[in-house]
């Protein structure tokens, strides 16, 4: 019993990770119809920006050795950034693109990403020590949780009440959710498209630097390619929630991360270097019988 | 107010309008009607900006519209309730009339402009909170009916109010919309199939098919409806026999 609740701390701990990087490719592809693959270099980028550029080995600490306070809005600020420029540069030359194109041009920015990183900080991963005294266990009843994992859990937590409560109170947030569902119509009412476009970049910027941070400090390393295997299992996760629906990529999030753990605690020795495997299987058989997703999106109108 | 002239819109080869002209005078109502497939849909798309003539040209007092984003159109002052009513189906009623006021500087006119549309839509009061997918096709016309003119605008342009709904329902929609020309000063564009609700309701008319402005007149000059008729089915012409039962077939009348 404490070794299941100690696999479901770690579960709830690896699907946060998924569900907010699956909300930021959620909340692009709601207004845009853009999956954007270089969701997961953002990630990447905001991890980057706590040290120092430089092809050493070893990494020095720069924004990373500020506290805390000075470090989120800072790398926030960052990788807000950069989404911005990447809309402003690539993704609004396309508007009239189709859905594929416009995955092809994310792929594309994705590999100018990542290659730009690895000119500018070297190929070999370096090791960062980020809040390494969250490290220490918090010991509740005979259960050992790692603080870090709670700092996690909070984290996302405070981040999609406080993303729900955006979308849910404030006039932004209205016509965000107005130039998901109906994009064409938002406009026809004074919705400014590329303000809303702006905006949902931005958001998702801040998603990918939150989830840098947290990912950073829970694996201590850096390298050009880590945020590649986050943005595929968060874009399943998104598929198997429900494409275009948010609470589908938090709930997508938290069933990949549930069942990547669960087949790692449980699978037999011999089968556990191929769980990934079993977790595709899972996602397979689950769009066999939900083909739009656990959550369907209520309105999955084409934009034209 | 409404100046086109001689605009051509295609979609890849397909020609939707070839030269159409229509103008519309400050406090009017002017009635576009004709087939499925006519052009309407594409030319009130063409005013609001959804869809760019490749030539010709639309002036809005005076000023060019061809070009500009819709958002930019709307807060020149033309409102657009398109065909299909498009109601914000998970966002509640209070929320999708208050879309159409964000872009207005005068918050305090919006909000009172708020209250005023639930005067006109008392029903829409009791369902504020509701999401609008919830409401009855009626309801939602209403809604966007309110929530274009939530933009506070000078020209309406409705497509097809009367699409999908009860006679009855469609009555009332064709009340409010008059009680709010009265009420607000609009000028109004609708598109209709109906040629009949029409006749009572407009100052003037066009008839367009296949692109083109067939006839145009004063409502009062056409209330036989004889020549509408041969407008609409293209009778008379000499190759009546393609396009009668091509047009015949696209009519819900």
């Amino acid at each position: 019993m404490i070794g299941f609740l100690q696999n479901l701390i770690d579960a709830l701990s690896l699907g946060s990770l998924y569900a907010l990087a699956g909300l930021g490719i959620g909340l692009l592809f709601g207004i845009l119809r853009l999956t954007n693959f270089a969701h997961g270099d953002f990630i990447t980028f905001g991890a980057y920006a706590l040290i120092v550029p430089s092809l050493d080995v070893m990494a020095t600490k720069f924004i990373g050795g500020w506290p805390w306070y000075l470090m989120l809005p800072v790398v926030a600020a960052l990788v807000v950034v950069m989404a911005l420029l990447s809309d402003l540069l690539v993704f609004r030359k396309l508007r009239q693109a189709s859905a594929p194109t416009l995955m092809i041009a994310s792929f594309a920015l994705g590999y100018i990403i990542q290659n730009t990183i690895l000119m500018v900080y070297g190929a070999r991963p370096k090791a960062i020590d980020m809040w390494s005294n969250l490290q220490q266990q918090v010991t509740i009843g005979e259960l050992r949780v790692p603080q870090l994992q709670l700092v996690t859990i909070g984290a996302t937590v405070v981040l999609m009440v406080g993303l729900s409560l955006f979308l849910g109170r404030t006039s932004y947030g209205v016509q965000m959710r107005a130039a998901a569902e109906d994009f064409r119509m938002a406009r026809y009412l004074g919705i400014k498209a590329n303000f809303v476009i702006g905006l949902a970049f931005a958001i998702s910027g801040v998603l990918a630097a939150m989830t840098a941070l947290l990912f950073v400090s829970q694996t201590g390393t850096l390298s050009h390619m880590m945020g590649v295997p986050l943005m595929l299992f968060a874009f399943i996760a998104t598929v198997i929630g429900g494409m275009g629906s948010l609470v589908g990529a938090v709930v997508g999030g938290f069933a990949v991360g549930f069942v990547s753990v669960m087949l790692q605690a449980y699978l037999p020795e011999d089968l556990r270097s191929f769980r990934d495997a079993f977790v595709f299987t899972v996602v397979i058989v689950v769009l066999l019988f939900r083909p739009s997703g656990l959550i369907r999106a209520k309105a999955l109108v084409q934009r034209v | 107010m409404l100046e086109i002239d001689n605009i051509h819109v295609n979609y890849g080869r397909l020609q939707a309008l070839r030269g159409v002209s229509i103008t519309v005078a400050e406090g009017e109502v002017v009635c576009l009607v004709g087939p499925n497939g006519a052009g309407k849909s594409t030319t009130l798309a063409a005013i609001a900006g959804g869809v760019t003539p490749h030539a010709g040209s639309i002036k809005l007092q005076g000023r060019g519209l061809v070009g500009l984003p819709p958002e930019a159109i709307t807060r020149l002052g033309v409102s657009l309730v398109p065909e299909g009513r498009h109601v914000f189906a998970t966002l509640t009623v209070a929320e999708n009339l208050r879309i159409g006021g964000f872009q207005r500087r005068d918050r305090g006119g919006a909000a009172a402009d708020f209250e005023r549309m639930l005067g006109h839509f008392p029903r829409l009061r009791e369902r504020l909170q509701q999401p609008a997918g919830q409401l009855s096709g009626g309801e939602q016309q209403m809604l966007v009916i309110g929530r274009a003119l939530m933009t506070r605008p000078r020209l309406v342009m409705v497509d097809e109010p009367s699409l999908g709904l009860a006679p009855m329902i469609v009555d009332q929609v064709y009340e409010i919309l008059l009680s709010l020309r009265r009420s607000d000063g609009l000028t109004l564009l609708i598109n209709e199939q109906s040629s009949k609700r029409v006749l009572q309701f407009a100052d003037r008319i066009y008839v367009l098919r296949g692109g083109r402005i067939q006839l145009h007149d004063r409502a009062s000059n056409l209330q036989d409806g004889k020549a509408i008729m041969e407008a609409y089915f293209g009778f008379g012409e000499q190759p009546a026999a393609a396009a009668g039962p091509a047009a015949l077939g696209g009519v819900a009348e």
